[in-house]
């Protein structure tokens, strides 16, 4: 396999797309190239957008990709639908609500499945974040699955994360729970155009009064993607999230944060890989497993003689 | 770690008859493929670019409303002038038998009309995956 990296900093489509494959399936092809941009990486603003399913979240990056474009920034799209746990496959259904990018050549757009994780992302993620940010994109929206409350992985890849909630989820105490609300970034109520967005717009307002945190109010921007409302207003916050990322230094924190999590996983993919894919630890494994049924040995013993034989 | 296969499946042209295109995407996903849904109204240039975005081993297009002979045909052809001879390209939908020669000359590798049972499409893309 050539080395994409050259063709991918050009910005050429095919060498992007067959790049993501590759790091998609852990292939040891992807690896030099993914060595070489990472030098060129770390200009793009890098969105999260997560919420229930349901929520609007792809008719709203839509839109978002919508307006960049006519800011004339290129803008980069991953949109991440469930794998089975079942059977391994995966319907990706989220370009159905962004046909209308799909003929403009500043767009780019990768559908992928989570692939095991459960986090509301997928591990190649941070792989394909980079790519996308070596080939030139201005921005990257990153749609998460739909989640519920306490899928909120996306904190540690997006330099600004949007929570978008609808009207009717429930009463307060689901806004002062933990998990999901405790990572906006901004608040988004989509779905303005129904009943009850005063009353959740409240709810949200009232647990961020009881909230600790003092330097920066977190804001609410209420939108309809389908009437392509309050966009605008959003644009507008996400970029003032941004200035204030850069004054008050926690841009720094949070490329770090996103940096150690991909070095985590790297590492992780990796000890996974060689515990059990590789044929001879992986018939160990499958001894001990067999030992631990037959109470001949405990699990924690059985673990500590995979690991000695890492370790060592 | 085995490489999924990837399908796009799209519905290029006006009518608005999915259902056929679902249950095959549904199909496909249950034999463990990733399969990217695009829905309806698809260009020929929407679905090429799509298909290299994507970087899928495999389109499949559904149209019912007779202009397979052009839209099939429009992607047949851009397939050929990007080069991307290593996808596979099937397609379905009402389609008299007598067009079904001229679409395999085309480029189209596998033609599924009516009460094809969706086994069948699932064998045909595993067995014809060129990658």
């Amino acid at each position: 396999m050539s080395d994409l990296s050259s063709s991918v900093l050009k910005g050429d489509v095919r060498s992007i797309a067959r790049l993501i494959t590759l790091v998609e399936n852990d292939s040891s092809d992807a690896i030099e190239s993914m060595k070489k941009i990472h030098k060129h990486t770390g200009r793009a603003h890098v969105i999260g957008v997560t919420g229930v399913m349901g929520s609007g979240k792809s008719s709203l990056i839509f839109e978002l990709a919508y307006s960049y474009r006519k800011q004339g920034k290129k803008v980069g799209v991953i949109a991440i639908d469930p794998t089975s746990p079942f059977t391994g496959g995966a319907l990706l259904g989220d370009r159905v609500r962004m046909m209308d990018l799909s003929a403009d050549d500043g767009v780019f757009i990768r559908s992928m499945g989570t692939h095991g994780m459960l986090g509301g992302l997928t591990s190649a993620v941070y792989d394909v974040v980079e790519i996308l940010d070596a080939a030139g994109m201005d921005i990257i929206l990153v749609e998460t699955v739909g989640v519920g409350q306490a899928e909120v992985d996306i904190v540690k890849i997006a330099d600004t994360t949007l929570v978008v909630l609808v009207p009717g989820l429930g009463d307060f105490i689901q806004t002062i729970k933990a998990g999901l609300m405790e990572i906006a970034d901004i608040f988004v109520v989509n779905k303005a155009d129904r009943s009850g967005v005063e009353q959740i717009v409240a709810e949200i307002e009232s647990m961020l009064d009881i909230s600790c945190k003092t330097d920066r109010r977190i804001p609410v921007v209420k939108t309809s993607a389908k009437e392509s409302k309050g966009i605008l207003d959003l644009l507008d916050e996400i970029e003032n999230h941004m200035i204030y990322l850069r004054k008050s230094k926690v841009f720094e924190t949070k490329r770090r944060k996103r940096y150690e999590a991909e070095l985590t996983e790297i590492i992780r993919k990796r000890l996974m890989g060689f515990i059990f894919d590789e044929s001879k630890l992986k018939k160990k494994v499958e001894f001990l497993i067999d030992q631990i049924s037959r109470k001949e040995l405990d699990p924690y013993t059985a673990a500590d003689e995979i690991l000695g034989k890492i370790l060592k | 770690m085995e490489r999924k296969i990837r399908v796009l499946i799209a519905k290029p042209g006006l009518d608005g008859h999915d259902r056929g295109a679902k249950i095959v995407a549904r199909a496909l996903r249950d034999a463990g493929m990733e399969v990217v849904y695009t829905g309806l109204h698809q260009t020929a240039e929407q679905v090429v670019k799509t298909a290299i975005q994507e970087d899928v081993d495999v389109i499949g297009l559904s149209l019912l409303s007779g202009a397979h002979m052009t839209l099939f045909v429009d992607v047949a052809n851009l397939l050929k002038e990007k080069k991307m001879d290593d996808v596979l390209f099937i397609g379905g939908g009402i389609i008299p038998e007598e067009d079904v020669p001229v679409l395999k000359k085309a480029g189209i590798a596998g033609v599924f009309g009516p009460g094809t049972p969706v086994e069948d499409i699932v064998t045909f893309v595993k067995k014809n995956v060129k990658r």
